[in-house]
């Protein structure tokens, strides 16, 4: 694998967008985006946890599990590392900047079982991206899913107030509207690909 | 706990459905839902987990701390994760190469979690097991029909026998993502619109 890595990052927000291809991440995005506000907090949160745990993923799968041939053991690994540095993350902005807990913060719980996080580590290890591509794969897919969950929050509130169909609100709208977003997204595709 | 062994199994599978009732596991309800075997792979390693993470989260209930509750239970979901994987690796190579990351993402799937702090926190170890293999068989029911309109409308086939002859012309749109979300969000409304009627 020899792809550029700003073409990845490119990718991930396009071409491939975790959540429109690859379905990460679909709980969150549902329960969220009923407002737009919180939709941004937690998409920040994503593309943060996302750089970072991609990076901390790759160093250890690549220096630590394949030296010691516990490569089987790296969804304990993965997940372990991923709940440590939300949790660590959550104390330090409590700690030192108390505006952006309160912004930020409580979205940070949520993220540990946000599959888009451990999807992105698992998917750098499938397809044996180097250190700066697994890192801008994870940038590029956390702001390729802030978009998502963002685009999804505008459309909600533009459509709340309409008459549905009985039963159609809630879950079912909120998956067809995900569906066209990603018939539109099937657009991109082509321009370059990743897998 | 005098609840009917019988009760916990069809409230698991079709009241609490929890991909239909609850929204709970769509990630991988959604990706792998192309072809009907990699759905029933995927809804027997689900089937798997959640009855034996239930099982095993029961029994340790009242050892375990409340503060890193969270932490051992994903623990112990890993563990029984990581059996279907090599398990699926070393006699199913080209299913496991087919499934990719999912088999993993097995972890994250809120369903698994969900029981455990809803139902295996709370009862016996085997009336979890029961619970466990009820929910998974109804999220593996949810991706089999899902499958089977992608699989029929996309390739003509049923689990891989084609029943739709040469005329068929096969929609690929059914193979690509949208389609996962239009089935589904037809299939939810097609259940919520049930139950609004009664």
């Amino acid at each position: 694998m020899d792809i550029n890595f700003y073409i990845i990052f490119f990718a991930a927000i396009f071409t491939s967008n975790i959540l429109l291809t690859n379905f990460l991440g679909m709980c969150s995005y549902l329960s969220i985006s009923k407002d737009i506000e919180s939709s941004f907090g937690l998409g920040m949160a994503v593309i943060f946890v996302l750089t970072v745990t991609s990076a901390l993923n790759y160093i250890i799968f690549h220096f630590i599990l394949v030296p010691l041939d516990l490569v089987y053991l790296q969804y304990i690994i993965f997940i372990i590392v991923i709940a440590a540095f939300v949790q660590l993350t959550e104390m330090v902005i409590e700690r030192y900047s108390p505006l952006l807990y309160y912004s930020l913060g409580i979205f940070l719980p949520l993220i540990t079982v946000n599959c888009a996080i451990l999807g992105v580590s698992l998917f750098l290890v499938i397809r044996d991206y180097s250190f700066i591509q697994s890192v801008s794969y994870g940038a590029g897919s956390g702001i390729g899913w802030l978009f998502a969950i963002l685009m999804l929050a505008g459309i909600r509130k533009r459509i709340k107030d309409n008459y549905l169909p009985h039963g159609m609100s809630g879950a079912a709208i909120s998956l067809i509207t995900t569906g066209i977003m990603a018939l539109a997204f099937i657009g991109f595709s082509g321009v370059v690909i990743i897998q | 706990m005098s609840m009917k062994k019988s009760d916990i199994f069809l409230n698991g599978v079709f009241r609490d459905n929890s991909i239909c009732r609850q929204i709970l596991g769509i990630c991988s309800a959604l990706a792998i839902t192309n072809l009907m075997m990699n759905s029933l792979v995927m809804g027997l390693g689900v089937i798997w987990t959640l009855a034996l993470s239930g099982f095993t989260i029961s029994l340790i209930r009242h050892y375990m701390p409340n503060r890193i509750r969270m932490m051992v239970q994903t623990l112990i979901i890993a563990s029984y994760v990581i059996i279907v994987d090599i398990f699926l690796k070393a006699f199913y190579p080209e299913m496991s190469r087919e499934l990719g990351p999912y088999v993993g993402l097995i972890i994250t799937n809120c369903i698994i979690m969900g029981r455990a702090e809803t139902f295996a926190l709370k009862n016996n170890p085997l009336n979890s097991l029961i619970d466990g293999i009820a929910a998974g068989v109804g999220y593996t029911l949810v991706l089999l029909i899902v499958s089977f309109v992608r699989e029929l409308l996309g390739f003509g086939t049923i689990l891989g026998i084609t029943v739709l002859g040469d005329w068929w012309v096969s929609w690929s749109i059914m193979v690509m993502a949208p389609s996962a979300f239009f089935v589904l969000g037809l299939l939810i409304w097609f259940i919520n619109r049930k139950n609004y009627a009664h």
